[in-house]
Protein backbone atom coordinates (compact mmCIF):
# COMPACT_ATOMS: atom_id res chain seq x y z
CA UNK A 1 0.00 0.00 0.00
CA UNK A 2 1.24 3.29 -0.66
CA UNK A 3 1.71 5.51 2.19
CA UNK A 4 3.90 8.33 1.37
CA UNK A 5 3.56 11.65 2.75
CA UNK A 6 1.12 14.13 0.91
CA UNK A 7 2.97 16.95 1.68
CA UNK A 8 5.74 16.20 -1.29
CA UNK A 9 4.78 19.90 -2.58
CA UNK A 10 5.57 21.60 0.73
CA UNK A 11 9.12 21.84 -0.17
CA UNK A 12 8.84 23.38 -3.80
CA UNK A 13 6.49 25.23 -2.28
CA UNK A 14 8.44 27.09 0.36
CA UNK A 15 11.34 27.43 -1.74
CA UNK A 16 9.56 29.59 -3.85
CA UNK A 17 7.75 31.29 -1.39
CA UNK A 18 11.36 32.44 -0.20
CA UNK A 19 12.43 33.25 -3.82
CA UNK A 20 9.14 35.38 -4.17
CA UNK A 21 9.06 37.12 -0.94
CA UNK A 22 12.81 38.15 -1.30
CA UNK A 23 12.39 39.46 -5.09
CA UNK A 24 9.18 40.90 -3.38
CA UNK A 25 10.84 43.01 -0.92
CA UNK A 26 13.16 43.93 -3.26
CA UNK A 27 10.86 44.87 -5.92
CA UNK A 28 8.72 47.15 -3.28
CA UNK A 29 11.85 48.88 -1.48
CA UNK A 30 12.60 49.90 -5.28
CA UNK A 31 8.87 51.09 -5.93
CA UNK A 32 8.39 48.73 -8.66
CA UNK A 33 4.63 48.02 -7.95
CA UNK A 34 4.12 46.82 -11.01
CA UNK A 35 6.21 43.58 -10.97
CA UNK A 36 5.68 43.59 -7.07
CA UNK A 37 1.87 42.93 -8.14
CA UNK A 38 2.76 40.03 -10.75
CA UNK A 39 4.79 38.58 -8.30
CA UNK A 40 1.90 38.37 -5.55
CA UNK A 41 -0.32 36.98 -8.26
CA UNK A 42 2.34 34.19 -8.81
CA UNK A 43 2.73 33.39 -5.06
CA UNK A 44 -1.12 33.04 -5.27
CA UNK A 45 -1.21 31.07 -8.26
CA UNK A 46 1.45 28.82 -6.36
CA UNK A 47 -0.71 28.67 -3.26
CA UNK A 48 -3.32 27.23 -5.33
CA UNK A 49 -1.38 24.65 -7.24
CA UNK A 50 -0.37 23.52 -3.80
CA UNK A 51 -4.30 22.64 -2.42
CA UNK A 52 -5.48 21.38 -5.64
CA UNK A 53 -2.41 19.01 -6.10
CA UNK A 54 -2.64 18.08 -2.42
CA UNK A 55 -6.62 17.55 -2.68
CA UNK A 56 -5.86 15.64 -5.61
CA UNK A 57 -3.39 13.57 -3.27
CA UNK A 58 -5.66 13.17 -0.53
CA UNK A 59 -8.50 12.35 -2.75
CA UNK A 60 -6.82 9.24 -4.29
CA UNK A 61 -5.65 8.24 -1.11
CA UNK A 62 -9.69 8.36 0.55
CA UNK A 63 -10.35 6.15 -2.53
CA UNK A 64 -7.51 3.48 -1.93
CA UNK A 65 -8.62 3.53 1.49
CA UNK A 66 -12.28 3.04 1.11
CA UNK A 67 -11.59 0.44 -1.51
CA UNK A 68 -9.44 -1.55 1.06
CA UNK A 69 -12.20 -1.86 2.86
CA UNK A 70 -13.59 -4.30 0.68
CA UNK A 71 -17.05 -2.86 0.61
CA UNK A 72 -19.60 -3.81 -2.08
CA UNK A 73 -22.73 -1.08 -1.36
CA UNK A 74 -25.02 0.44 -3.45
CA UNK A 75 -24.50 4.22 -1.69
CA UNK A 76 -27.30 5.45 -3.92
CA UNK A 77 -30.49 3.63 -1.99
CA UNK A 78 -31.46 4.81 1.11
CA UNK A 79 -30.05 3.63 3.29
CA UNK A 80 -27.05 2.84 1.89
CA UNK A 81 -27.64 -1.18 0.63
CA UNK A 82 -24.67 -3.55 1.82
CA UNK A 83 -24.27 -6.17 -0.75
CA UNK A 84 -21.57 -8.27 0.21
CA UNK A 85 -18.57 -6.91 2.60
CA UNK A 86 -16.16 -9.10 4.35
CA UNK A 87 -17.06 -7.44 7.81
CA UNK A 88 -20.71 -9.07 6.94
CA UNK A 89 -18.96 -11.65 5.93
CA UNK A 90 -17.09 -12.47 8.97
CA UNK A 91 -20.50 -11.62 11.15
CA UNK A 92 -21.54 -15.16 9.59
CA UNK A 93 -18.51 -16.80 10.45
CA UNK A 94 -18.85 -15.62 13.75
CA UNK A 95 -22.28 -16.91 14.04
CA UNK A 96 -20.74 -20.31 12.61
CA UNK A 97 -18.85 -20.26 15.79
CA UNK A 98 -21.49 -19.68 18.51
CA UNK A 99 -23.58 -22.66 16.91
CA UNK A 100 -20.13 -24.54 16.10
CA UNK A 101 -19.56 -24.87 19.59
CA UNK A 102 -23.24 -24.81 20.86
CA UNK A 103 -23.51 -28.09 18.95
CA UNK A 104 -20.63 -29.69 19.96
CA UNK A 105 -21.67 -28.51 23.76
CA UNK A 106 -24.98 -30.02 23.02
CA UNK A 107 -23.63 -33.31 21.68
CA UNK A 108 -21.16 -33.81 24.75
CA UNK A 109 -23.81 -33.58 26.64
CA UNK A 110 -25.98 -35.63 25.41
CA UNK A 111 -23.81 -38.25 25.48
CA UNK A 112 -22.73 -38.19 28.84
CA UNK A 113 -26.51 -37.93 30.11
CA UNK A 114 -27.25 -41.03 27.68
CA UNK A 115 -23.96 -43.26 29.72
CA UNK A 116 -24.08 -41.77 32.88
CA UNK A 117 -27.04 -44.17 33.87
CA UNK A 118 -25.01 -47.21 32.91
CA UNK A 119 -21.83 -45.86 34.60
CA UNK A 120 -23.86 -45.16 38.35
CA UNK A 121 -25.76 -48.94 37.47
CA UNK A 122 -22.92 -50.84 37.11
CA UNK A 123 -21.40 -48.75 40.14
CA UNK A 124 -24.44 -49.53 41.81
CA UNK A 125 -24.30 -53.15 41.33
CA UNK A 126 -20.41 -53.51 41.86
CA UNK A 127 -20.84 -52.26 45.14
CA UNK A 128 -24.53 -54.58 46.25
CA UNK A 129 -21.75 -57.76 44.36
CA UNK A 130 -18.85 -56.53 46.88
CA UNK A 131 -21.13 -57.26 49.83
CA UNK A 132 -22.08 -60.40 49.01
CA UNK A 133 -18.43 -61.26 47.97
CA UNK A 134 -17.63 -60.23 51.45
CA UNK A 135 -20.60 -62.71 53.37
CA UNK A 136 -19.31 -65.14 51.40
CA UNK A 137 -15.31 -65.05 52.05
CA UNK A 138 -16.76 -65.04 55.84
CA UNK A 139 -18.88 -67.78 55.69
CA UNK A 140 -22.27 -66.25 55.89
CA UNK A 141 -24.45 -67.17 53.21
CA UNK A 142 -26.69 -70.29 52.62
CA UNK A 143 -26.47 -72.50 49.64
CA UNK A 144 -29.19 -70.98 47.78
CA UNK A 145 -27.67 -67.32 48.35
CA UNK A 146 -24.46 -68.61 47.03
CA UNK A 147 -26.36 -70.15 43.54
CA UNK A 148 -28.39 -66.78 43.76
CA UNK A 149 -24.70 -64.95 43.95
CA UNK A 150 -22.90 -67.40 41.45
CA UNK A 151 -25.81 -66.77 38.52
CA UNK A 152 -25.55 -62.86 39.75
CA UNK A 153 -21.91 -62.61 39.05
CA UNK A 154 -22.27 -64.24 35.83
CA UNK A 155 -25.05 -61.42 35.06
CA UNK A 156 -22.84 -58.59 35.87
CA UNK A 157 -19.67 -59.40 34.00
CA UNK A 158 -22.19 -59.68 30.95
CA UNK A 159 -23.64 -56.13 31.63
CA UNK A 160 -19.70 -55.15 32.31
CA UNK A 161 -18.84 -56.30 28.93
CA UNK A 162 -21.75 -54.80 27.28
CA UNK A 163 -21.92 -51.03 29.40
CA UNK A 164 -18.04 -50.51 28.91
CA UNK A 165 -17.60 -51.10 25.38
CA UNK A 166 -20.92 -48.76 25.17
CA UNK A 167 -18.91 -46.43 27.68
CA UNK A 168 -15.71 -46.71 25.27
CA UNK A 169 -17.84 -45.57 22.34
CA UNK A 170 -19.23 -42.42 23.99
CA UNK A 171 -15.92 -41.43 25.16
CA UNK A 172 -14.65 -41.55 21.72
CA UNK A 173 -17.56 -39.88 20.32
CA UNK A 174 -16.66 -37.16 23.18
CA UNK A 175 -13.17 -36.71 22.23
CA UNK A 176 -14.23 -36.83 18.17
CA UNK A 177 -16.71 -34.22 19.20
CA UNK A 178 -13.75 -32.03 20.51
CA UNK A 179 -12.58 -31.20 16.87
CA UNK A 180 -14.63 -28.28 16.72
CA UNK A 181 -11.81 -26.57 19.05
CA UNK A 182 -9.97 -26.65 15.76
CA UNK A 183 -12.61 -25.81 13.08
CA UNK A 184 -13.54 -22.56 14.98
CA UNK A 185 -10.05 -21.76 15.98
CA UNK A 186 -9.34 -21.41 12.17
CA UNK A 187 -12.33 -19.46 11.79
CA UNK A 188 -11.51 -16.83 14.37
CA UNK A 189 -8.36 -16.62 12.96
CA UNK A 190 -9.73 -15.29 9.63
CA UNK A 191 -11.57 -12.75 11.46
CA UNK A 192 -8.78 -11.26 13.83
CA UNK A 193 -7.06 -11.18 10.72
CA UNK A 194 -9.54 -8.92 8.86
CA UNK A 195 -10.51 -6.76 12.14
CA UNK A 196 -6.22 -6.21 11.94
CA UNK A 197 -6.69 -5.21 8.35
CA UNK A 198 -9.87 -2.74 9.15
CA UNK A 199 -7.71 -1.30 12.03
CA UNK A 200 -4.39 -0.35 9.59
CA UNK A 201 -7.31 1.05 7.02
CA UNK A 202 -9.02 3.02 9.78
CA UNK A 203 -5.91 4.59 11.64
CA UNK A 204 -5.25 5.04 7.73
CA UNK A 205 -7.93 7.26 7.08
CA UNK A 206 -7.61 9.18 10.28
CA UNK A 207 -3.73 10.22 8.65
CA UNK A 208 -6.00 11.25 5.91
CA UNK A 209 -8.76 13.53 7.57
CA UNK A 210 -6.03 14.92 9.40
CA UNK A 211 -4.33 16.05 6.47
CA UNK A 212 -7.09 17.51 5.12
CA UNK A 213 -7.80 19.31 7.55
CA UNK A 214 -4.32 20.65 7.85
CA UNK A 215 -4.81 21.16 4.21
CA UNK A 216 -7.73 23.49 4.73
CA UNK A 217 -6.99 25.37 7.78
CA UNK A 218 -9.37 23.24 10.05
CA UNK A 219 -7.13 21.75 12.43
CA UNK A 220 -7.76 22.57 15.79
CA UNK A 221 -5.60 21.11 18.28
CA UNK A 222 -7.09 18.80 20.88
CA UNK A 223 -10.18 18.69 19.44
CA UNK A 224 -10.43 15.09 19.33
CA UNK A 225 -10.14 14.80 22.90
CA UNK A 226 -13.17 16.21 24.03
CA UNK A 227 -15.08 12.62 22.61
CA UNK A 228 -14.05 10.43 25.30
CA UNK A 229 -16.81 8.04 25.68
CA UNK A 230 -19.08 7.79 28.37
CA UNK A 231 -18.44 4.81 30.74
CA UNK A 232 -21.47 2.93 31.76
CA UNK A 233 -20.37 1.00 34.80
CA UNK A 234 -23.09 -1.60 34.64
CA UNK A 235 -22.58 -2.40 30.99
CA UNK A 236 -21.97 -5.96 30.39
CA UNK A 237 -18.41 -6.82 29.45
CA UNK A 238 -18.80 -10.79 28.87
CA UNK A 239 -15.70 -12.59 30.11
CA UNK A 240 -12.49 -10.48 30.94
CA UNK A 241 -9.74 -11.69 28.85
CA UNK A 242 -6.68 -9.90 31.47
CA UNK A 243 -7.99 -9.74 34.59
CA UNK A 244 -4.90 -10.56 36.08
CA UNK A 245 -3.65 -6.87 34.19
CA UNK A 246 -6.94 -4.92 35.61
CA UNK A 247 -7.51 -3.57 39.08
CA UNK A 248 -10.87 -3.05 38.47
CA UNK A 249 -11.98 -6.57 38.00
CA UNK A 250 -11.55 -9.83 40.33
CA UNK A 251 -9.55 -12.22 39.82
CA UNK A 252 -11.81 -15.06 40.39
CA UNK A 253 -14.92 -16.64 43.02
CA UNK A 254 -12.72 -15.90 46.14
CA UNK A 255 -12.10 -12.64 45.17
CA UNK A 256 -15.64 -12.29 44.66
CA UNK A 257 -16.15 -13.70 48.05
CA UNK A 258 -13.62 -11.57 50.03
CA UNK A 259 -15.70 -8.40 47.87
CA UNK A 260 -19.63 -9.73 49.46
CA UNK A 261 -18.32 -10.28 52.68
CA UNK A 262 -16.41 -6.58 52.40
CA UNK A 263 -19.86 -5.11 52.39
CA UNK A 264 -21.42 -7.75 54.73
CA UNK A 265 -22.46 -10.07 52.78
CA UNK B 1 -38.52 -26.10 45.21
CA UNK B 2 -39.36 -25.22 41.80
CA UNK B 3 -36.15 -22.83 40.03
CA UNK B 4 -35.93 -20.78 37.01
CA UNK B 5 -32.77 -20.49 35.06
CA UNK B 6 -32.39 -17.81 33.30
CA UNK B 7 -29.24 -17.72 30.77
CA UNK B 8 -29.30 -16.41 26.88
CA UNK B 9 -26.87 -19.38 25.79
CA UNK B 10 -28.92 -22.78 25.82
CA UNK B 11 -25.69 -25.10 26.53
CA UNK B 12 -25.11 -22.83 29.71
CA UNK B 13 -28.46 -23.81 30.78
CA UNK B 14 -28.08 -26.77 30.60
CA UNK B 15 -25.16 -27.42 32.56
CA UNK B 16 -27.04 -25.63 35.39
CA UNK B 17 -29.59 -27.44 35.05
CA UNK B 18 -27.68 -30.65 35.08
CA UNK B 19 -25.90 -29.29 38.05
CA UNK B 20 -28.94 -28.44 39.62
CA UNK B 21 -30.13 -31.87 39.49
CA UNK B 22 -26.87 -33.22 40.94
CA UNK B 23 -27.92 -31.40 43.84
CA UNK B 24 -31.66 -32.97 44.32
CA UNK B 25 -33.46 -29.93 42.65
CA UNK B 26 -34.92 -31.20 39.70
CA UNK B 27 -38.33 -28.90 39.15
CA UNK B 28 -36.59 -26.13 37.01
CA UNK B 29 -37.91 -24.68 34.47
CA UNK B 30 -35.72 -22.41 31.78
CA UNK B 31 -35.97 -18.35 30.03
CA UNK B 32 -33.63 -16.92 27.75
CA UNK B 33 -33.75 -13.34 29.37
CA UNK B 34 -35.77 -11.15 31.17
CA UNK B 35 -38.12 -10.10 29.21
CA UNK B 36 -39.21 -13.73 29.18
CA UNK B 37 -38.27 -14.19 32.81
CA UNK B 38 -40.19 -11.51 34.35
CA UNK B 39 -43.47 -12.63 32.93
CA UNK B 40 -42.52 -16.37 34.11
CA UNK B 41 -41.57 -15.35 37.78
CA UNK B 42 -44.90 -13.21 38.16
CA UNK B 43 -47.36 -15.86 37.31
CA UNK B 44 -45.44 -18.87 38.26
CA UNK B 45 -44.76 -19.84 42.59
CA UNK B 46 -40.87 -19.40 42.10
CA UNK B 47 -39.13 -20.17 44.87
CA UNK B 48 -35.47 -19.63 43.34
CA UNK B 49 -34.13 -17.72 40.85
CA UNK B 50 -30.46 -18.45 38.82
CA UNK B 51 -29.62 -15.51 36.32
CA UNK B 52 -26.79 -14.66 34.31
CA UNK B 53 -26.01 -11.15 33.95
CA UNK B 54 -25.87 -10.14 30.08
CA UNK B 55 -28.40 -10.89 28.33
CA UNK B 56 -30.07 -9.03 25.23
CA UNK B 57 -33.22 -8.35 25.64
CA UNK B 58 -33.28 -7.69 29.45
CA UNK B 59 -30.60 -7.95 31.58
CA UNK B 60 -29.94 -10.31 35.07
CA UNK B 61 -29.46 -6.61 36.68
CA UNK B 62 -32.39 -5.05 35.27
CA UNK B 63 -34.05 -8.50 35.74
CA UNK B 64 -32.82 -8.64 39.45
CA UNK B 65 -34.28 -4.49 40.04
CA UNK B 66 -37.43 -5.60 38.52
CA UNK B 67 -38.01 -8.59 41.04
CA UNK B 68 -37.42 -6.38 44.51
CA UNK B 69 -39.40 -3.62 43.20
CA UNK B 70 -42.35 -5.98 42.93
CA UNK B 71 -44.24 -6.48 45.89
CA UNK B 72 -44.98 -10.50 45.41
CA UNK B 73 -41.38 -11.39 44.22
CA UNK B 74 -39.25 -8.99 46.64
CA UNK B 75 -38.22 -11.84 49.03
CA UNK B 76 -37.49 -14.31 46.16
CA UNK B 77 -33.94 -15.44 46.56
CA UNK B 78 -31.44 -14.60 43.30
CA UNK B 79 -28.36 -16.19 42.69
CA UNK B 80 -26.37 -14.52 39.86
CA UNK B 81 -24.26 -16.67 37.87
CA UNK B 82 -21.98 -14.71 35.00
CA UNK B 83 -19.03 -14.12 33.53
CA UNK B 84 -18.94 -10.29 34.86
CA UNK B 85 -16.14 -9.31 37.14
CA UNK B 86 -16.28 -5.87 37.55
CA UNK B 87 -15.79 -4.70 40.90
CA UNK B 88 -18.56 -1.99 40.90
CA UNK B 89 -20.67 -4.48 38.47
CA UNK B 90 -20.18 -7.22 41.86
CA UNK B 91 -21.33 -3.69 44.19
CA UNK B 92 -23.92 -3.00 42.45
CA UNK B 93 -25.41 -6.71 42.28
CA UNK B 94 -25.21 -6.36 45.98
CA UNK B 95 -26.95 -3.07 46.23
CA UNK B 96 -29.53 -4.36 44.07
CA UNK B 97 -30.39 -6.92 46.64
CA UNK B 98 -28.95 -10.25 44.92
CA UNK B 99 -28.13 -12.91 47.42
CA UNK B 100 -25.21 -14.88 45.85
CA UNK B 101 -23.07 -14.29 43.11
CA UNK B 102 -20.72 -16.92 41.20
CA UNK B 103 -18.42 -16.33 38.38
CA UNK B 104 -17.86 -18.22 35.20
CA UNK B 105 -16.30 -20.23 34.74
CA UNK B 106 -17.37 -22.34 37.86
CA UNK B 107 -17.17 -25.56 39.68
CA UNK B 108 -20.09 -27.86 41.11
CA UNK B 109 -18.84 -27.25 44.59
CA UNK B 110 -18.72 -23.18 44.18
CA UNK B 111 -22.55 -23.66 42.41
CA UNK B 112 -23.71 -26.03 45.64
CA UNK B 113 -21.98 -23.96 48.52
CA UNK B 114 -23.39 -20.76 47.48
CA UNK B 115 -27.13 -22.30 46.89
CA UNK B 116 -26.36 -23.99 50.00
CA UNK B 117 -25.57 -20.65 51.80
CA UNK B 118 -28.50 -18.57 50.56
CA UNK B 119 -31.32 -21.30 51.91
CA UNK B 120 -28.95 -21.40 55.45
CA UNK B 121 -29.70 -17.24 55.48
CA UNK B 122 -33.04 -17.54 54.04
CA UNK B 123 -34.27 -20.30 56.74
CA UNK B 124 -32.44 -18.97 59.31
Amino acid sequence: MDHKPIHAHDQEFLTQLEECSNNLVEKLQSDNYNEASQLIHTLVEARDRHIFTSVGQLTRALHNAIVNFHVDADLDSEPPEVNNSEIRDATSRLNYVISMTQDAADKTMDKVEAVAPIAMNLGQEATRLRNEWHRLKRREITKEEFKELYNQMGDFLDQMDEGTQQLNKSLQDIILEQGFQDLTGQVLRKVISLITEVEDELVNLMRIAGQVEQVTGMATPGAAQDSKKAVDKSAAEGPQIHADRRDDVVSGQDDVDDLLSSLGF
Amino acid sequence: MKILIVDDFSTMRRIIKNLLRDLGFTNTQEADDGTTALPMLRSGDFDFLVTDWNMPGMTGIDLLKEVRADSKLVGLPVLMVTAEAKRDQIIEAAQAGVNGYVVKPFTAQVLKEKIDKIFERVDG
